[in-house]
């Protein structure tokens, strides 16, 4: 079975349509770049998916797993493995990063009807993550995002995904707002969570991010639907010749 | 639906359901007749069995309350209050109590259904320890000696003779103007006079018990002490007063708790506290104030006119006050200091959270009458239902008061769009050389945080109380441990529809 089955998704957002029959599938092991100009429906796919509030699903289906994902709400989702690594995380005033990771941690085992984990379990947990993203213990104390620098943000979502273990991740646009240093280690904590039954969705605009992240298929988002797949080769024809064709052929 | 929406419905449902501590307790009590008079101030006496000059006190209260008028200021709107409909005096029949096995079974169950440990062995018993630090300093366990009020006399009073061994005096008030009448004459209606208004007036007619707490000169508390207040009988007005001395070079920590069963009346509360702190004393007042809000409708919940002030009245004296508010219908309450002393100290630290149809009007009042006096205030609201929370604050600086210095932080969060918050500093300096600073900002819970938290697993609920204890970090961080955890529950309670 496939991880996820997207069929013939159509989704409004204030009235308008911006996805138009939609179908897609990502296959367990699988990392799916989905590329497409401004306004193609890129981060309307990963926010109907995560389940935010505000969109309307007029049809279709999606299944994970086999299961409808629509029908849950956004935490049930998350439980269920469903990671949104945000374009722009949110900051939370007061409220420490540790703390944060620990409640999400705890509040998803919960609601699978697991165990809480052991502070020194998951302390060791952070500590190692951390570690491989360059993340200081002090970054874990400060409020969640407040203060960060983009780089920042974004390895602090890479951290939250690694202690998650989700089953499908969904990355919108990880590499806007980054230099190179920090895409190159965002990258490889990205590559390090690979694994033969967890699928990814790497969402981009820039072929760069690929050179880092190498993604098994490449499909190009144009006006709400797939309009081309192929493979990573793709991507690099996409930045010599722009969207263009893909777009107009969609039309 | 949008996440917010849904939130918004849970925090309307829960009034009713979620308020937990709205049980009543079923004990004979003995009752002053309905209504307000000077026969009702003469029956508090005689039960009081108080001295002559008290009478007379309270006869010159009631007398002047006559010619005062309620209050109609602040942004709080009730209906006209019969004050002829109330019990004045409610007492648990048996009073007069030599120790604790002797207080009503029924009152104990209800401390005990409240989580408050009366009984001193529990209280050994029932160490909360902070995490990770077990062991570490080998300091003794943290405990709290409580006094508990219910209706209009205080029930039990735990450690008084340990206390007494170090010279602390902690008694009901009642019990303290028998045993000790010169000291509680010397400072009673000195921080808020007989005539400071019209319910601090109304308290001193007739108030019938409530704390009183002399530190002697140097000494350190060894213990937290704590009051618990509750009102149990139908149509009752509590009137507690609270009298605390903290003589030259000492310290105390004192907190408060109090709540009430749902009633379809409204209940009145008025109480008066008064904070004296002489020469390099300090005093730390925390309130948890948890009063029957009323229901989603606004029937019920407790009318709270209170009264608070500190006077630091020695140099280097300092006075905290820090209150978690999260109950009562009306909330009328501005803890304050008054700076005498030169180089005192006061600081105020507050979280008002209201839901449903709650009111609040809160805040305080440094008065910088000393040289080099310097304050603090940080205050939180959290508005969520149809409420409205509006804080009131005054800042000044006497002609005297060189080179005062006042910080205020208000901060106010908004959770759904039927809500209202204000914000009503008054600043007045008449010394050149005073420095005041004032912050405010107004936020809302997004959806978009919503749901940043929800993606990473938390339930809405989970995710609104994060977002609001965080927002209220820096205050409930100055409560005492107990209260502090006690407090971040009371939070998730209040402003949540599955929990409690």
């Amino acid at each position: 079975m496939s991880l996820l089955e997207i069929k013939n998704l159509h989704v409004a957002v204030g009235g308008r349509n911006i996805l138009n029959g939609l179908t897609l599938t990502v296959e367990k092991g699988q990392l799916a770049a989905i590329m497409g100009p401004n306004g193609s429906g890129k981060s309307t796919l990963s926010h109907v998916l995560a389940g935010k509030p505000g969109y309307e699903v007029k049809d279709g289906s999606v299944l994970l797993d086999g299961e409808d994902l629509l029908a849950l709400s956004p935490d049930q989702r998350a439980a269920k493995g469903v990671f949104l690594a945000f374009q722009y995380p949110l900051e939370i005033p007061g409220v420490a990063t540790m703390n944060f990771l620990r409640t999400a941690v705890n509040a998803q085992r919960r609601a699978r009807g697991e165990a809480e984990m052991s502070t020194p379990d998951f302390l060791k947990r952070v500590r190692e993550i951390a570690g491989h993203l360059g993340i200081e213990q002090e970054m874990l104390r400060r409020s969640v995002n407040v203060g960060f620098s983009g780089g920042e943000k974004k390895r602090n979502e890479v951290l939250q995904m690694a202690l998650l273990e989700p089953q499908l991740c969904i990355l919108d646009e990880t590499d806007s707002g980054l230099d190179i240093d920090a895409l190159r280690v965002v990258s490889e904590g990205v590559n390090r969570l690979r694994a033969p039954e967890r699928g990814m969705i790497v969402i981009t605009h820039y072929q760069r991010l690929l050179e880092y992240i190498v993604p098994d298929v490449v499909h190009v988002l144009s006006k709400g639907r797939i309009v081309k797949t192929g493979d990573k080769e793709l991507a690099h024809e996409l930045e010599a010749h722009g969207y263009a064709r893909f777009t107009d052929e969609a039309a | 639906m949008a996440a917010i929406q849904e939130t918004v419905d849970q925090v309307r449902r829960i009034d009713v359901d979620q308020y937990k501590y709205g049980f009543e307790t079923l004990v004979e009590s003995d009752k002053a007749p309905i209504g307000l008079s000077e026969d009702t101030v003469r029956f508090i006496s005689e039960r009081k069995n108080e001295p002559a000059w008290m009478l007379e006190w309270r006869l010159d209260a009631y007398r002047r309350w006559l010619t005062m008028r309620e209050p109609n200021w602040a942004r709080v709107d009730y209906p006209p209050i019969d004050y002829q409909s109330y019990y004045y005096y409610a007492a648990p029949k048996r009073p007069a109590l030599a120790s604790l096995d002797e207080v009503d079974p029924e009152i104990l169950r209800t401390y005990e259904k409240l989580g408050i440990p009366l009984r001193e062995q529990e209280i050994l018993a029932g160490v909360v320890r902070p995490e990770g630090e077990e062991g570490e300093d080998g300091e003794a366990p943290r405990r709290v000696a409580v006094d508990a009020v219910f209706d209009s006399v205080s029930v039990a009073t735990t450690f008084k003779e340990e206390l007494k061994k170090v010279g602390v005096i902690f008694m009901p008030i009642s019990e303290a103007l028998r045993e000790h009448p010169d000291l509680v004459r010397q400072y009673l209606g000195t921080v808020v006079p007989v005539t400071d208004n019209f319910f601090a007036t109304l308290n001193s007619a007739v108030f019938s018990d409530g704390s009183f707490v002399y530190v002697p000169p140097g000494v350190r508390c060894p213990m937290e002490l704590s009051t618990y207040f509750r009102i149990n009988e139908k149509n009752t007005g509590q009137f507690e007063r609270t009298l605390i001395i903290a003589d030259k070079g000492s310290y105390v920590s004192y907190l408060e708790g109090c709540t009430a069963p749902m009633r379809d009346e409204n209940q009145l509360h008025a109480a008066v506290v008064e904070l004296v702190a002489l020469d390099d004393a300090e005093i730390k007042y925390s309130t948890v104030q948890n009063w029957y809000p009323g229901d989603s409708e606004g029937r019920g919940g407790i009318y709270n006119f209170v009264t608070k002030r500190g006077d630091c009245r020695g140099a280097r004296s300092k006075i905290l006050w820090t209150q978690v508010e999260t109950g009562s219908a009306i909330t009328w309450k501005y803890p304050s200091c008054i700076l005498r002393g030169d180089n005192s100290r006061g600081e105020f630290y507050s979280v008002a959270i209201s839901n449903g149809m709650q009111q609040v009007d809160s805040g305080t009042k440094m008065l910088h009458l000393g040289k080099g006096t310097t304050s603090r205030i940080i205050s939180k609201g959290v508005s969520a239902g149809k409420s409205s929370n509006t804080y009131r604050g005054l800042v000044t600086a006497h002609r005297k008061a060189d080179k005062a210095r006042n910080f205020t932080q208000c901060d106010s969060l908004l959770i759904g769009n039927k809500c209202g918050a204000h914000t009503v500093p008054y600043l007045e300096a008449k010394n050149a050389s005073a420095v005041f600073e004032h912050e405010a900002t107004t936020s809302k819970i997004s959806d978009e945080m919503l749901f940043y938290c929800m993606q990473r697993g938390l339930s809405a609920e989970e995710a609104v109380a994060l977002v609001v204890n965080g927002f209220v970090k820096d205050v409930l961080q100055e409560l005492p441990m107990e209260f502090a955890v006690e407090a971040q529950k009371l939070i998730s309670i209040s402003l949540e529809g599955s929990v409690g």
